[in-house]
């Protein structure tokens, strides 16, 4: 009776949440399993099931695997860069300016910087698309550009070449991280107790030393969760790549990711039913590669 | 062009009273979920049962609210308000008019064509319009036959079909139905500063060498001769491609491309224009541009950065906020590209546009078609002239009007054009993936990518696909 009515009360508070939680999260992504089985145009009362045809086409659609590879790049490219940037930042702020008084301290105004980094990371998503259209517009009027045609180079057309153009829009999610990953590897730099610096820095650890030997293997529970967040925003991209490079992912759809294709699908070319099978494609590898960075990177924690 | 008789429109309506039976197995399992599902709409209202009176002859119940949704770009929705609404009103005082304007078209209204709510007048455009081949499949388009054989409300002895632009009926059919109302008539072509023209003692050209001479004069000066904007509206390079492509080869050229036709895409005047405009941009172009939208691109325009722009007649409105005094909006035909051009010189695009329908299963199609009715008016027309500078396909509306410079160059050169009209594209509507294609692989080629022989071979291929696609339905046009 006693653990009914416990039970009870916690249920009561649950109830809210997981019915939003159902109606919201979960039956969505039950809807799209499903609608990716039809030929869905959006508007049709009745839509056929076709089975796996949406999926087998997926396979033999160069566009999809464009965006795959894509997705790949970013998987790669924007973890690695925003970890090491942020992390070669956030030991400069905290632990660069080497023993001072008690303990470690950071270099001269860190306290200023650390609220700097943090600025692009309360920008909207749009406002950072917007400003970097703007920095990268291709003529004397770009910010980049500008500078270039000033100092009599030749403009550089940082969204147009398709060689360059996801780079570029790379570089700008780079940025808009860094702030983020900084404050949080900050915070995990200061859960690590100063002795252990301290103990080092005596015997003549140099701060490269102090980083590779110390720093960073007792960072590696808030390195590892900065990964997986990381991962999964690659596979996102949508707004920035929309508003940036355009709808297409332009030029010549060497920007697209899958959110941009499904987009382009459901809602310009009415196949909702395929555009499903995407969504529901890019459900599976964002789970897939959230499962495998967790499993690889699973170790005994150590305690401090 | 083709005026559908009767007989034709008795067919459409069995045709759709039968639609409404033939129905999917299995689909009941959708139920309660965001395709709707469950019962299959009742069989569309469909507007023939006409009454005798010239003053209604849709039998509209005065009494009926009517909900209507404006796009509200470009032409904003003033138009829409102010005059239509304010006209329907006037007719039926009892009936109330909901006003919706949007330009999210089709976020707002599919999922109401889901759940049957639907306005009963759409003005469906923008870039995010409704895909009109796949709601007429649905029977949700009422027939508009019943709105073209109806009197017009300025002379009751004509009916609407005779006071509009032929191209209207043309444009109507969707699957051999009369579904869509175009509403607006455009000009296009290249775009320049007739100011700045006569300021440096310049001439349109008239043929290739001359504009490449101008080009020439022009770039000395540090203008450029041609761009367009890469970003956002590589269509209207794509749109001029193919003005100039039926320019050389005549309108059959565009209307084999609508058509799927086998090799349309390799023909000779297709990669002719390809070729010209390529190299054009190679010797007079700024690659910058690529990168630039439609307003940064018109802006420099106006900044007389560059002479020539290829877009339509409501360049003059879209921009009038920004125009400086020193710049004024008038045509110049597409020059002669080759000697033996089909269409000789003047041959520019006219075109109608901006979508119109009514829901076959709202809750006032009778409502909806006399709304229509009402636009297709002189005092209809007329005020959407007034409010938006732009021309309706209601023959002689714009009479006595004091029209804007630009509309009015518009006008003389269809005059000179006579009847050297170059056709619109359909498959910009019918296949959007092929459209879509094209204005990204437009890029491609412009920027100098791939040869404008692979630019055919790879619209060629696509449009294949496209005509291999069963689940893509296949429209067809003649003349």
């Amino acid at each position: 009776m006693e653990r009914w009515r416990t039970y009870g009360f916690v249920a009561g508070f649950l109830a809210v949440p997981i019915v939003l939680y159902t109606v919201f999260v979960i039956s969505p992504y039950v809807q799209a399993f499903q609608i990716s089985l039809t030929d869905w145009n959006g508007i049709a009362a009745r839509p056929a099931y076709v089975g796996l045809d949406n999926f087998g086409r997926l396979l033999g659609d160069e566009v999809f695997w464009r965006a795959l590879r894509n997705h790949g790049i970013l998987l790669l490219v924007l973890p690695i860069a925003t970890i090491v940037i942020a992390l070669f930042f956030a030991f400069v702020l905290n632990l660069g300016g080497g023993a001072r008084g008690p303990g470690m301290a950071g270099v001269r105004g860190s306290g200023f910087y650390r609220v700097v980094f943090f600025f692009p990371q309360v920008l909207a998503v749009a406002v950072v698309g917007v400003l970097f259209k703007a920095v990268y517009r291709p003529d004397e009027s770009g910010v980049i550009n500008g500078a270039l045609i000033r100092l009599g180079m030749e403009p550089v057309g940082w969204l147009i070449e398709p060689d360059l153009a996801l780079w570029s829009i790379i570089a700008v999610m780079v940025w808009q991280a860094v702030g983020f990953y900084v404050v949080l590897f900050s915070a995990g730099m200061a859960a690590i107790p100063k002795d252990y610096f301290e103990a080092a820095a005596l015997d003549g650890a140099g701060r490269v030393r102090l980083f590779f030997s110390i720093t960073l293997p007792l960072l590696r529970d808030t390195v590892q969760v900065g990964w997986v967040y990381l991962g999964i925003a690659a596979f996102d991209g949508f707004a920035l790549i929309q508003v940036l490079a355009g709808e297409k992912g332009e030029p010549d759809g060497a920007t697209t990711v899958l959110p941009i294709e499904i987009w382009k699908n459901a809602f310009s070319y009415s196949k909702v039913g395929y555009a499903s099978a995407m969504g529901v494609a890019l459900f599976f590898l964002t789970v897939t590669f959230a499962v495998l960075t967790l499993r690889t990177t699973r170790r005994e924690r150590i305690d401090l | 062009m083709t005026h559908p008789g009767e007989i034709t429109r008795r067919q459409l309506i069995r045709r759709i009273g039968l639609a409404a039976l033939v129905v999917g197995p299995g689909a009941g399992l959708l139920s309660g979920c965001a395709t709707g599902g469950g019962e299959e709409p009742a069989a569309p209202v469909t507007s023939a049962t006409g009454s005798a009176d010239p003053r209604n002859p849709f039998g509209v119940d005065a009494r009926k609210p009517l909900k209507v949704t404006i796009f509200s770009g470009g032409y904003g929705d003033a138009y829409a308000k102010e005059i239509h609404e304010a006209l329907y009103k006037k007719e039926f005082p009892g009936a109330a008019v909901e006003h919706n304007a949007t330009q999210q078209i089709s976020t707002q209204l599919r999922p109401l064509f889901v759940s049957g709510d639907v306005p009963d007048v759409v003005n469906n455009s923008g870039p995010q319009a409704l895909d009109l081949v796949a709601l007429a499949e649905q029977g949700h388009l009422a027939d508009l036959t019943a709105l073209f054989d109806a009197p017009s409300i300025d002379d009751p002895a004509k009916k609407i079909r005779d006071v509009v632009t032929p191209a209207v009926l043309d444009n109507a059919k969707i699957d051999g139905k009369d579904l869509v109302l175009n509403y607006t008539v455009s000009h296009r072509a290249l775009w320049y500063n007739a100011k700045l023209f006569a300021a440096k003692g310049w001439t349109v050209p008239r043929t290739w060498a001359e504009f490449t001479a101008l080009g020439d004069k022009a770039k000395a000066e540090g203008i450029l001769l041609f761009a367009y904007p890469g970003q956002k509206g590589p269509y209207y390079q794509l749109w001029n491609v193919l003005y100039t492509a039926a320019k050389i080869g005549g309108n059959q050229a565009v209307i084999d491309i609508d058509n799927l036709v086998d090799g349309a895409w390799k023909t000779e005047p297709v990669k002719q224009a390809v070729t010209a405009w390529v190299d054009i941009q190679a010797k007079y172009g700024d690659k910058a541009y690529f990168g630039l939208d439609h307003t940064q691109t018109q802006v420099k325009h106006l900044q007389d950065k560059l002479l020539f722009y290829p877009v339509g007649s409501w360049i003059e409105n879209e921009m009038a906020k920004d125009k400086p005094d020193g710049f004024e909006y008038a045509i110049a035909p597409i020059p002669d590209v080759t000697a033996a051009d089909k269409m000789p010189y003047g041959a520019i695009q006219v075109g109608v546009g901006e979508n119109f329908f009514v829901a076959a299963r709202g809750k006032n199609p009778q409502g909806g078609l006399e709304y229509l009715r009402i636009m297709l008016s002189k005092d209809g027309a007329r005020g959407f002239t007034e409010k938006t500078q732009n021309l309706t396909v209601v023959n002689g509306a714009a009479e006595g009007l004091d029209l804007p410079p630009g509309l009015r160059s518009a006008a003389k050169a269809q005059d000179a054009a006579g009847q050297n009209i170059i056709t619109d594209a359909r498959f910009e509507g019918w296949y959007k993936e092929l459209f879509d294609y094209g204005t990204e692989q437009i890029n491609v080629v412009m920027a100098g990518r791939i040869t404008p022989d692979e630019f055919c071979s790879r619209m060629q291929a696509k449009a294949d696909t496209i005509k291999k696609d069963g689940s893509v339905p296949k429209q067809t046009r003649g003349e």
